[in-house]
C-alpha cells in the first residue's frame, strides 16, 4: 500500500499501479484517450497530465503522464493545478484541430468519449484557422462504418485488433498529422472480435453499421440485464430497443465473464429478433391464425392428456421446467442430438464430480499453460478464444516483472513476449484461428487427438491409461506437452462438444486429473446459451421421444427445429406420427411448418430466464421491451394453466425440483427487489419523446406497459442511485456518457463491480472420478471412404444469429474439405464439387470442395449447422464422387 | 597538430578518395581489436571507455561507457545486440557521413570493440537512407574485415564472434531517436518507445541493446590502442578526446574538422569556417544541428562542452554550427526548420503531431502577411506546451528549441510581418 496525496488530500492506495486508473477509481474525472483498462497505458495521448511534486517544498511541481507513473508512497499530486488544467485544455485543442464538428450527425453523439473528454477538459473555443485535413473512408464489411475524418489517433484501435485480438488487417498508415487507420485496401475486416472496434475508438471513426440501419440515441434505447443467446459462454450484453424494434447490441460489463469485449457474433446476432421470419401470431395448421385465447385453450386442452415434451438447449431454465412441469418427468425429453446429450451429460458429470475447477473467462486468461483438445475455439466459442489469446501473454508479464517492467506498460511487456510466451497446445482436426498463437500444434481425427490427450495424461501421471501403438511424432508431442503442463502453476485443458467426441472430452479429464497443479483448470464449450443448464436438469432422449410417441400422440416442441437434432426421415417420420404437434417458437422452421398448433414465443430481448453457461453459471436474462401482443414467453404460454404462475415462482420452483440447479433463484434478483423502494428504470432519464412516441395514433400519453416479473420498469422513472452496478441497464455517470462510464462502476478499474459480478456460479470443484480408460484405435483411413467431421463456423453455424442478415452475409457458403490427397484421388480441385453419399443412406449431398491440407487424408470436413448440412452426423462414414455439371444452388 | 592529435581523422586526406583496409592497418587500425579481444575482459574495456568519459557524439552526451555498464551481463545465453546509429538526419550535420564515407573500418572496430564489451554476437549498422555512397564501402569493408578475421567466428583466434549486418532505412528523422530506430529495424512503424526500460535492458527484439551513435563508436579503437590518460589529455575544457564540429552557412569555408572537444565556438567560426562572407555579418547561430536553441554574436567564446553550451542556454547536440546572418529572415529559417519537424513528426502523441503542423501553419500565416499578434502568444504556448517531459520523446522538445530562442531574440522580426512593416 502507499498513501498519496492528491490536492491535499491523503488516500491509500495500492503501489506501482498506474497513477491514471488510480485517480480513475477514486472517483477523479481525469481525462484519457490512448489509455484503455484492458490495454494498458502506451502515453500517446498525453491527456491524462496532472502535477507531480518532488517534496513537501516543491511548489511549482512537474508535468507528467497519469498512466505512465507508478504511484509510489508519499507521492504528492494535483490534477487540479492550473498548469495541469492548461495543459489537458490544450491538448484537447490540439486533437480537435482536425475533428470534424459533425456531432449532430454522428452515431458517437451522445455516447462520445471525445465529446466527454472535451466538456471535462474545458476546452470550447477554438484557435486554428486552417483547413482541417480529411481522409478517404474505407468499406469494411456489414459491421462496421468508418469515419475516419474524426479520428484523433489514440492509437487504440489497432492495439485492440492487432495486439489485444490477434487481427492482422487493421493498420496505421502514413505519420506525422497524417496517421491513417484502416485496411491496406477495402474490405471485410476479417478478425471476429472487430465489432469491439465501436466501443474501444472513443469518437465516431468506428461505428456500428448494423446500428446505422435503425439508429437511435443512447438516450433514447431502453435496455435491460441481458446474456448472449448466440453461444454458451453466456457474453453479458445490453440490448437497446425503440419503437419496438431492438436496435443494437453491445457488451455489458461481466468482471468474471466477457470483461469490455464481445465477438462479432453476439454484437451482430441479434437481428433475428427483427426477421419477417418471425411467427408473431397463433396459427392452427394450414397457417390460420387463431385468437390468443383459443389458441392457450387448445395448448391446455393437449396438455391435459398424455402429451411429449421437447426442451432446447436455446431456451431458459424456465422454459424448460414449465414444459416439464406440465407433460411431466416421464415424458420430458431433452430434445438435443443424442450424441450431444451424451456429451454434455458426461460433461455435467465432470465438472460436477470431477474435482477440478471449471474457470471464468478471466481465470482463463491468467492460465499459463494451456491445452487444447479437439477445438477450433474461434468458431465453437468465440469469446473464449480471445481470452486463451491473452493467456499467452502470462510468460511475457512474468519476464517483465523481473525486469522490474510494470505489467500496466503495454508496449514494453508486449516487448517481451517474442521470447516469452506461455505455452498454448492446439490439438484439433485442421488449422485454427488460433494456431498464431500456439507453441505447437498437433492434427488428428477425434480418436487420434483423444489418444494424444491420454498419452499426455499417462506422461503426467503414469496411473493413468497409456494408448497402445501411439506413433513417435505424437508420442514425442504428448511428452513435451506434458513437460510444459507440469511446470504450469495455473495450467488448463479446454474440451467441448464440437469434436463431438466421448473420447476427446475423458481424455481432457485424464488430462485435468493428472496435473500436478493446485490450480489446474478444466473448461468444456457447450454449443448452445443453455446447453449446460438443459444437462444439468436432465430429461430423456430425443430417440427415446421417437418410440414414445406411438402411445402419446401429442407432442410440444419448445423451441427447437428437430431437423437440427436428428436426421430428417426420423423427424419426419415423428412429426407424422404425433398427429398433434405444437410448437412454441420465435422464428420459422421446418419443424414449426409442420405444427399444427404453433404459438408465437419472445426472443431473449422480450422475456425473462435463466441461462447456465458452460462454466456453470446461472445469469438472467430480463425482458428489454414487451412482446407485441399476442407474442408470449414460451414459459408464459406453459406456465397458463398453473393458476398464472409468476416467473419468480417459476424459477423457485425449477430451483427446488433440481438440487444441482438450487442458486439459480440467486442469479439476479426478483420482481420484489427494489432500491429506496423504487424499481430500476430501463429508460434513461433523458429519454426523449415519450408523449410524442404514439402521437400520431392517439395524443394521450400511452400507459406506461407494467412489468410485474422484474425488478425493472419500462419507464424512465424509478430508482437513480445506489442500484447494484450489475443489475444497471445503462451504464452512465454525470459526465461520462460513453461506455467509459463503467469505471464508475467497478470495485478497481478493470476488477469485479462494485456489489459482486452478475450471476452465481453453480458448480464448485469437488470429488474425484476415476480415470477414464476407454481409449479409442488410432484413426486409419479406409480406401475410398471418408469420415465426416462437422466444423462449426462463427457465422455460419449457429441457428438464430444467422437469421441476421449482417451476419448471414459473413457466413461462408456450405463446403467439403478434403486432404490435397484425398482431392487429387478423386481428381477434384477447389471449386469442383463433390456428391456425398453417406452409408446411413439419404439422399446425396452435392457440396463445392475446397482443399484443407491440415485437415488428415480420411477425413471430411463439412460445415457445421447449415441447412444445406443438416442430414450429415458426425464421425458418419461416406462415400464421395465428382460432382459434373452444375451445382444445385 | 599531428595526426594523433586528430585520431577520428588520420587517415582521411585530400587527395585520398577513401582510406582502404591497407590505409587503415598502415595507422595501427585494428590493433585497438587485437588488444581488447587478447588482452582485455570485457568489463575492462567498459571499464577503459567508462574511465576515458567517452561522452555520445549524436547529441545528447549520455557517457558510452555507463551506457555499456548497464548491459546485463551475468547470463552468458543471454542474446545481446550493438547498433550503430548512422540515421544522421539532424539538418546541418554530416560529421556521421563523413566518417562513413572516408574511412569506414575506424567504424567497424569500433563496433567490434563495443560489442565484445557487452558480448553481443550481432550487431547493426543502422544507416540513413541517402548515405548510398557510405552504404557501398561499408559493404565493402566489412567483406574485406570478415576475409581479415576481424569480423565472424573466433575473432583472431578469440573466442568472440560476431557479424555486423547494415541496415539502410527507410527514411525518418524519427529513426535517429534510439528506441525508434529499434522499432524501424523490428520492421514495425518508428514510434519510439516506453522509458524505462530502456534499450540496454530490453532493446532490439527485446533483448539487452546499446545504441551507439557513429562518431562515438569511432572513438572507441583510439581509446583502447592509446590508453585513457592521452584521450583525456586531448580535451580542452571539461570533456575528453576530439569531435568533428562543422559549419554550414554564410561562412567563407563551410566545412568539417576535427578539434578538440571544449574548443569555443569562435575559434570554429573564425579560425576554421573563416567568418562571414563579404558583405554578410553574424546575426546569430543554432550550435548542434536544427534542434538547438540560437546562440547570438556575443556568446561566441562559449567552449563546445556539453555543459558549457547547456549554460549558455543551448545545447551542443551534434556540433555542427547552422550560421544565420543578417540578409537571412530568422522568421522563415524558423518555419523551414519547423516544416520540417512537423514533417518528421511520427504522429504518436498528441503535441508532437498536431502541435508542430500547428505551429508551422501559424509561422506560415505570419510570413504571408495573414498573422495576428496574438499568435506569438499561440506560438509560445505551443512551444510550453511541447516542453520537457510534455512530448512522448525529444522530437518536439527540440523542435521547439530554435522556435522559442527565435522568439525571443528575434521577436521584432515576428512584429514587423505582422504589422506590415515586411520581412526583416
Amino acid at each position: 500500500m502507499a498513501t498519496i496525496e492528491i490536492d491535499g488530500v491523503q488516500y491509500q492506495v495500492e503501489a506501482g499501479e498506474s497513477l491514471l486508473p488510480v485517480c480513475l477509481a477514486l472517483g477523479f474525472d481525469l481525462t484519457y484517450f490512448c489509455w484503455h483498462p484492458a490495454l494498458g497505458s502506451v502515453g500517446a495521448c498525453r491527456q491524462c497530465a496532472v502535477i507531480h511534486y518532488h517534496d513537501p517544498e516543491d511548489q511549482k511541481g512537474r508535468l507528467v503522464m497519469a498512466c505512465m507513473t507508478p504511484v509510489a508512497d508519499g507521492m504528492r499530486l494535483s490534477i487540479e493545478a492550473e498548469q495541469a488544467r492548461e495543459f489537458r485544455r490544450d491538448n484537447i485543442e490540439l486533437l480537435m484541430i482536425n475533428h470534424p464538428h459533425d456531432c449532430p450527425v454522428c452515431e458517437e453523439g451522445g455516447e462520445c468519449h471525445l465529446q466527454d473528454m472535451t466538456l471535462m477538459s474545458g476546452h470550447t473555443t477554438r484557435r486554428y484557422r486552417g483547413r482541417k485535413r480529411t481522409h478517404k473512408n474505407q468499406y469494411l464489411g456489414p459491421f462496421i462504418n468508418h469515419e475516419m475524418n474524426r479520428c484523433i489517433a489514440c492509437y487504440r484501435c489497432v492495439r485492440f485488433y492487432g495486439d489485444y485480438a490477434g487481427g492482422k488487417d487493421l493498420q496505421v498508415f502514413g505519420m506525422h498529422n497524417n496517421v491513417y487507420f484502416g485496411r491496406f485496401e477495402d474490405g471485410v475486416l476479417e478478425n471476429e472480435f472487430s465489432g469491439n472496434l465501436v466501443e474501444v475508438c472513443p469518437t465516431g471513426v468506428f461505428t456500428d453499421r448494423t446500428f446505422s440501419a435503425h439508429y437511435a440515441r443512447k438516450w433514447d434505447l431502453q435496455t435491460a440485464p441481458s446474456v448472449c443467446a448466440h453461444c454458451g459462454l453466456g457474453c453479458n450484453t445490453a440490448p437497446g430497443e425503440r419503437y419496438g424494434e431492438l436496435r443494437r447490441v453491445i457488451n455489458r460489463y461481466n468482471g468474471e465473464v466477457n470483461g469490455y469485449f464481445l465477438c462479432d457474433r453476439g454484437r451482430f446476432g441479434y437481428g433475428f429478433v427483427n426477421s419477417p421470419d418471425r411467427i408473431l401470431k397463433p396459427r392452427m395448421h394450414d397457417r390460420m391464425d387463431i385468437t390468443p385465447e383459443a389458441a392457450q385453450q387448445q395448448l391446455c386442452d393437449w396438455l391435459a392428456d398424455r402429451a411429449i415434451g421437447i426442451g432446447s438447449p436455446r431456451a431458459s431454465l424456465e422454459a424448460n421446467f414449465a414444459l416439464r412441469s406440465r407433460v411431466g418427468e416421464e415424458n420430458f425429453f431433452l430434445g438435443l442430438g443424442d450424441n450431444e446429450q451424451s456429451l454434455l451429460e458426461a460433461i455435467v458429470e465432470i465438472l460436477r464430480h470431477g474435482g477440478i475447477r471449471s474457470p471464468s473467462l478471466r481465470e482463463v486468461e491468467q492460465a499459463d499453460a494451456v491445452l487444447i483438445l479437439g477445438e477450433d475455439v474461434t468458431h465453437s466459442a468465440p469469446r473464449l478464444a480471445l481470452s486463451l489469446r491473452q493467456s499467452v501473454r502470462n510468460a511475457a508479464f512474468e519476464r517483465a516483472r523481473s525486469l522490474n517492467i510494470a505489467p500496466w506498460l503495454d508496449k514494453p511487456v508486449r516487448e517481451q513476449q517474442i521470447d516469452h510466451r506461455s505455452p498454448l497446445f492446439i490439438a484439433s482436426v485442421c488449422a485454427t484461428r488460433l494456431d498464431d498463437a500456439a507453441a505447437d500444434t498437433y492434427r488428428g481425427s477425434p480418436e487420434d487427438i483423444a489418444r494424444l490427450g491420454f498419452a499426455i495424461a499417462h506422461d503426467l501421471d503414469p496411473g493413468a491409461p497409456e494408448p497402445a501403438g501411439l506413433n513417435d511424432d505424437a508420442r514425442a508431442l504428448a511428452v513435451a506437452i506434458a513437460d510444459c503442463l507440469r511446470q504450469a502453476r495455473r495450467p488448463l485443458v479446454v474440451a467441448g462438444t464440437a469434436s463431438a467426441s466421448h473420447a476427446v472430452i475423458e481424455a481432457a479429464y485424464n488430462v485435468a486429473k493428472a496435473l500436478p497443479a493446485k490450480d489446474r483448470q478444466l473448461t468444456f464449450t457447450v454449443p448452445e446459451c443453455n446447453s449446460l443448464g438443459l444437462a444439468m436438469m436432465g430429461g430423456r432422449r430425443l430417440r427415446q421421444a421417437f418410440e414414445a410417441v406411438r402411445d402419446a400422440g401429442r407432442v410440444i416442441i419448445l423451441e427447437n427445429d428437430l431437423y437440427r437434432r436428428a436426421p430428417a426421415w426420423e423427424v419426419d417420420a415423428f412429426l407424422q406420427a404425433a398427429g398433434r404437434v405444437a410448437v412454441i417458437d420465435c422464428l420459422s422452421s421446418k419443424t414449426a411448418e409442420k405444427a399444427a398448433l404453433l404459438l408465437p414465443a419472445a426472443t431473449f430481448a422480450e422475456t425473462d430466464g435463466t441461462l447456465v453457461n458452460n462454466e456453470g453459471r446461472a445469469q438472467r436474462y430480463f425482458q428489454v421491451y414487451p412482446a407485441p401482443e399476442p407474442v408470449r414467453g414460451s414459459w408464459q404460454w406453459l406456465s397458463a394453466g398453473m393458476d398464472n404462475l409468476s416467473f419468480d415462482a417459476l424459477t423457485a420452483a425449477c430451483a427446488e425440483a433440481f438440487p444441482a440447479l438450487t442458486a439459480i433463484t440467486q442469479a439476479a434478483p426478483g420482481a420484489g427487489f427494489t432500491v429506496d423502494g423504487m424499481k430500476i428504470p430501463r429508460q434513461p432519464r433523458r429519454y426523449s419523446g415519450r408523449t410524442a412516441m404514439e402521437a400520431h395514433i392517439n395524443i394521450s400519453e400511452p400507459q406506461r406497459p407494467v412489468d410485474p416479473e422484474t425488478p425493472f420498469t419500462f419507464s424512465m422513472e424509478g430508482a437513480a442511485a445506489d442500484v447494484p452496478a450489475a443489475l444497471e441497464p445503462i451504464i452512465w455517470a454525470p459526465g461520462w456518457n460513453s461506455n467509459q462510464a463503467v469505471n464508475k462502476f467497478q470495485d478497481g478499474i478493470g476488477g469485479h463491480l462494485r456489489g459482486g459480478d452478475y450471476g452465481i456460479r453453480l458448480i464448485e470443484a469437488s470429488g474425484a472420478l476415476d480415470w477414464f480408460n476407454a481409449i479409442p484405435d488410432a484413426f486409419k483411413p479406409v480406401k475410398s471412404q471418408w469420415r465426416i467431421i462437422l466444423l462449426p463456423h462463427i457465422f455460419g453455424s449457429e441457428e438464430l444469429s444467422l437469421r441476421s442478415p449482417p451476419l448471414a452475409e459473413r457466413s461462408p457458403s456450405p463446403l467439403a474439405m478434403l486432404n490435397p490427397s484425398d482431392a487429387s484421388a478423386l481428381a477434384v480441385q477447389a471449386g469442383d464439387s463433390v456428391e456425398i453419399s453417406c452409408f446411413s443412406g439419404g439422399p446425396i449431398v452435392v457440396l463445392p470442395v475446397s482443399i484443407e491440407p491440415s485437415l488428415p487424408a480420411g477425413l471430411l470436413g463439412i460445415t457445421a449447422g447449415r441447412q444445406e448440412t443438416q442430414r450429415f452426423r458426425q464421425s458418419e462414414p461416406a462415400t464421395l464422387k465428382k460432382a459434373l455439371g452444375e451445382v444445385p444452388s | 597538430m599531428d595526426k594523433m592529435d586528430k585520431p577520428l581523422t588520420q587517415n582521411i586526406e585530400p587527395d585520398r578518395l577513401f582510406a582502404t583496409l591497407a590505409d587503415y592497418e598502415r595507422t595501427g587500425g585494428y590493433q585497438g581489436l587485437r588488444k581488447a579481444v587478447k588482452e582485455l575482459q570485457p568489463k575492462e574495456v567498459q571499464q577503459w571507455v567508462k574511465d576515458a568519459e567517452l561522452r555520445g557524439r549524436g547529441g545528447s552526451g549520455f557517457p558510452a561507457g555507463l551506457k555499456w555498464s548497464l548491459v546485463p551481463m551475468d547470463d552468458a545465453r543471454q542474446v545481446r545486440y550493438l547498433i550503430a546509429n548512422g540515421d544522421e538526419m539532424e539538418p546541418g550535420t554530416f560529421k556521421d557521413r563523413f566518417l562513413l564515407e572516408k574511412d569506414p573500418h575506424q567504424l567497424i572496430e569500433g563496433m567490434i570493440i563495443a560489442a565484445y564489451a557487452i558480448q553481443a554476437r550481432t550487431a547493426y549498422i543502422f544507416l540513413r537512407a541517402e548515405y548510398h555512397l557510405a552504404a557501398r564501402r561499408l559493404e565493402q569493408a566489412l567483406q574485406e574485415a570478415r576475409a581479415k578475421d576481424y569480423l565472424g567466428e573466433r575473432i583472431l583466434n578469440s573466442d568472440f564472434s560476431l557479424d555486423i549486418h547494415l541496415h539502410t532505412s527507410a527514411g525518418r528523422y524519427i529513426c535517429g531517436e534510439e528506441t525508434a530506430l529499434i522499432n524501424a529495424l523490428e520492421g514495425k512503424r518508428a514510434h519510439p518507445r516506453t522509458k524505462p526500460p530502456f534499450a540496454v535492458v530490453s532493446g532490439l527484439w527485446g533483448r539487452p541493446t546499446v545504441v551507439n551513435n557513429i562518431e562515438t563508436l569511432c572513438n572507441v579503437p583510439h581509446i583502447i590502442r592509446y590508453g585513457v590518460e592521452w584521450y583525456k589529455g586531448l580535451g580542452r575544457g571539461a570533456d575528453h578526446g576530439t569531435k568533428l564540429f562543422g559549419a554550414s552557412g554564410r561562412v567563407k569555408r563551410p566545412g568539417l574538422w576535427e578539434l578538440p572537444m571544449g574548443t569555443p565556438i569562435r575559434e570554429i567560426f573564425e579560425e576554421q569556417a573563416g567568418g562571414m562572407q563579404a558583405g554578410f555579418s553574424l546575426r546569430g547561430l543554432l550550435p548542434g544541428g536544427a534542434s538547438t536553441e540560437f546562440l547570438l554574436p556575443e556568446q561566441l567564446d562559449v567552449p563546445m562542452d556539453y555543459e558549457a553550451v547547456a549554460k549558455a542556454g543551448s545545447r551542443m547536440g551534434t556540433g555542427g554550427l547552422i550560421i544565420l546572418d543578417d540578409k537571412t529572415c530568422p522568421v522563415k529559417m524558423v518555419l523551414n526548420l519547423e516544416l520540417f519537424f512537423a514533417q518528421e513528426s511520427c504522429g504518436w502523441c498528441t503535441p508532437c503531431r498536431d502541435g508542430l503542423p500547428w505551429a508551422a501553419a501559424l509561422l506560415q500565416d505570419i510570413v504571408e502577411g495573414r498573422g495576428r499578434l496574438e499568435d506569438l502568444e499561440t506560438l509560445s504556448g505551443l512551444t510550453r506546451m511541447m516542453g520537457l517531459g510534455h512530448t512522448f520523446c525529444a522530437l518536439a522538445l527540440g523542435a521547439m528549441e530554435p522556435l522559442q530562442s527565435a522568439l525571443k531574440f528575434f521577436r521584432a522580426d515576428f512584429e514587423r510581418y505582422i504589422t506590415g512593416a515586411g520581412e526583416g
